[in-house]
């Protein structure tokens, strides 16, 4: 692999962690892990583990992709292998 | 109207609406047939995408089983949709750059071997085959009812219906099917929670509804769910974990990993047009899929209190003791949506004390306060069962909904479990036409029998899953997850290893599936009997029921693609690294540029 194109992957693989690391803390870490005590919280009449189980982490995935989308075209352009 | 006539009427024309579609854009090429010529946008793929995916499971099953199982159920929820998160990062937009048909395909370039496609074309099979199964049995739940037969009738009627359609189609008709059935569905799972959130909080959005306070009242529905279900034994519905938090923490690992690894979904991202788009597209997927998904855990939590109200009326809008001797409903006055479910055989009502009245509650529970106050209501046990699979199609009936809505639900349910029924057997038949007939038996093979090689694998499918739909190994969601698992321990690896390490060769990655898809399949045999068939399971030999660190075997997946991974890469490190060009090919699959039309071609 030529100088830029490694320069690509490493720029995309920070991408990739930084999003699952996000991916990772709201669904296993609120959702399951810290649950009980982010069940302390409340959010309206939803205590706040139950919410990021069963509400939050979906709408945070939905922005997760989207944000990953946009950003890896932002380095597909700027490393000049866009389509 | 009378309900039986509008439900025949609305699921009629739903039907047509399906059947039309399907004619008018009726493949022509295998090119077509396989990935629709690849020319569909990101959005309108995204629609057709999770109607695909968005099952019996998900329709049908799944908030029944939240229903049940409280905050434990958010696995599925998180399960089913994190995973897209892990298919957009990780696989769909390389294995659209690789530019072919199907995963196997994938899997035996990538390790330049026949040998590596022939066991993905097994793990593929075995993970679709279970997965059909289990929308066999949602399909015959949704029959069953809605012609008012027997179960065993309803799974019958389904396979035939699933036959036709299926072999009509190819991925072009299906993607714009799919995109109709997604409408259908959605529809028919939104309208009812609407309604329901509106009669119990006020609130129209059932996302909004649930965290509102019941109507009349000041206090939350959760809360008051949280109160009614402990003192009935069932656990604490906003805090009951599945099994444990480890099991909770691998099973929702299970799904996510078995959605990023499942064929019928990742087929999906070889019909859009560029890399980027696939990328785009799974998070449209995942806009339409969130709107079931969100209101998935209100239509449960609404559901149950629905039910407990049914039964014990002055219990949860006014504050009526639970234990009260007139507090439950007598069986003679019971609502005719119950006589109709009876029918079923799903729903059934014993009178262990022969009081004429109905008790539900936990009578396993080992709260020793509710097991008193049930002794001395005198209470015998509990004599209502209701089957978690019939908790969403009798939702709107439960909650007395006009009969449109009832029927719109009915066409809603068939269209969930038609159109992933659909997309599977394609998976299917791609892999034993294309992978196996065409890449291994017989490349000289024409077009025209590749495609009927394809319908008969379809039909010998539909046979196998109709027979073990009859007694499935579990609920259509549970069953659902074990496919999930399977493709999880199976495929996920191979597919990720082949992207994102260079250096990982056939005979590690072959190991790998190997061990992954063997380990799991002795685990959930042990537990559901071997091929599913009820006698055979062979728990003694593991050590009694959820052996393994009390993992079930639902949630099994995780632990196989961990086993996966590990001998993989021990065995890449004692053969021989992969050719230069291979090398190469990983290099070209990671960058974006020079993307061509999928096409079908063995190299």
């Amino acid at each position: 692999m030529d100088k830029s194109g490694a320069a690509y992957w490493k720029a995309t693989l920070g991408l990739l962690t930084k999003i699952l690391a996000i991916w990772f803390l709201v669904s296993f870490g609120a959702g399951i892990l810290f649950a009980d005590l982010l069940n302390n919280i409340h959010l309206g009449g939803y205590p706040l583990g139950f919410w990021f189980a069963q509400q939050g982490s979906i709408y945070i995935f939905v922005a997760l992709i989207f944000v990953y989308a946009k950003k890896m075209g932002e380095i597909d352009r700027k490393f000049d292998v866009h389509e | 109207m009378d309900l039986q006539t509008t439900i025949y009427l609305v699921v009629g024309a739903s039907f047509s609406l399906y059947i039309g579609i399907a004619i008018w854009a009726r493949a022509g090429s295998t090119s077509e047939f396989y990935v629709a010529g690849g020319g569909i946008s990101p959005r309108l793929n995204g629609m057709a995408t999770a109607a695909d995916w968005m099952s019996a499971a998900s329709f049908i099953s799944m908030a029944g089983l939240i229903s049940n199982m409280g905050y434990g159920g958010g696995l599925f929820l998180m399960g089913w949709t994190g995973g897209y998160v892990l298919l957009a990062l990780l696989l769909a937009p390389y294995l659209r750059k690789f530019g072919k048909f199907t995963v196997p395909q994938f899997i035996g370039d990538r390790y330049y071997s026949k040998s590596a496609s022939t066991v993905a074309v097994l793990c593929l099979l075995t993970a679709s085959l279970t997965y059909v199964i289990g929308q066999m049995t949602g399909v015959g739940v949704a029959f069953s009812r809605f012609l008012g037969v027997s179960n065993e009738t309803g799974v019958y009627v389904g396979m035939g219906i699933v036959f036709v359609y299926a072999v009509l189609g190819g991925m072009k008709g299906i993607t714009y099917t799919q995109v109709a059935q997604y409408v259908v569905l959605i529809f028919a799972y939104t309208v009812p929670a609407i309604f329901i959130s509106m009669q119990l909080t006020g609130n129209p959005i059932p996302q909004l509804g649930l965290g509102s306070s019941l109507i009349g009242q000041d206090i939350s529905l959760l809360q008051k769910l949280d109160t009614i279900t402990t003192e009935l034994g069932f656990g604490q519905y906003t805090t009951t974990t599945a099994g444990s938090t480890l099991n909770m923490f691998v099973y929702t690992l299970s799904l996510m990993i078995g959605t990023a690894g499942l064929p019928h979904v990742i087929m999906r991202f070889f019909t859009v047009p560029t890399v980027a788009a696939a990328r785009s597209s799974a998070g449209w997927a995942l806009v339409f899929i969130a709107i079931l998904y969100t209101t998935a855990p209100a239509v449960a939590a609404m559901a149950k209190t629905n039910l407990i109200r049914t039964i014990t009326p002055g219990v949860v809008m006014e504050n009526a003791d639970i234990y009260g001797k007139d507090s439950a409903i007598e069986y003679e006055q019971r609502p005719d949506w119950m006589k109709r479910w009876e029918k079923t055989g799903l729903l059934k009502f014993e009178d262990k004390n022969g009081d004429g009245r109905i008790q539900y509650y936990n009578d396993a529970t080992k709260n020793e306060t509710v097991k008193a106050k049930a002794e001395e209501a005198g209470w015998k046990g509990n004599e209502l069962t209701v089957n978690a699979d019939i908790i969403v199609l009798a939702n709107p009936e439960i909650a007395l909904l006009p009969n449109w809505v009832i029927a719109l639900v009915a066409a809603g349910g068939l269209a969930a479990a038609l159109s992933t029924a659909a997309g599977l057997l394609l998976a299917i038949s791609s892999a034993i036409s294309h992978d196996l007939v065409k890449g291994v038996f017989n490349p000289g093979i024409s077009e025209k029998g590749e495609l009927m090689a394809g319908k008969i694998a379809m039909a010998c499918s539909i046979v196998v899953a109709g027979y073990l739909g009859l007694n499935p190994p579990g609920f259509a969601a549970g069953t659902v997850a074990l496919a999930f698992g399977i493709a999880a321990s199976s495929l996920f690896p191979a597919i990720m290893m082949g992207i994102f390490s260079k250096k990982m060769n056939k005979e590690g990655a072959i190991s790998g599936m190997l061990a992954g898809l063997s380990i799991t399949l002795f685990y959930v045999f042990a537990h559901k009997g071997i091929f599913f068939i009820k006698g055979t399971e062979y728990l003694d030999v593991i050590g009694g029921a959820n052996s393994f660190f009390g993992i079930t075997p639902e949630a099994f997946g995780a632990i196989g693609a961990m086993f996966n991974f590990a001998t993989a890469f021990a065995v890449d490190k004692f053969t021989k690294e992969p050719p230069e060009h291979i090398q190469h090919l990983v290099e070209n699959v990671r960058t974006p540029r020079g993307s061509k039309a999928v096409d079908g071609a063995h190299a």
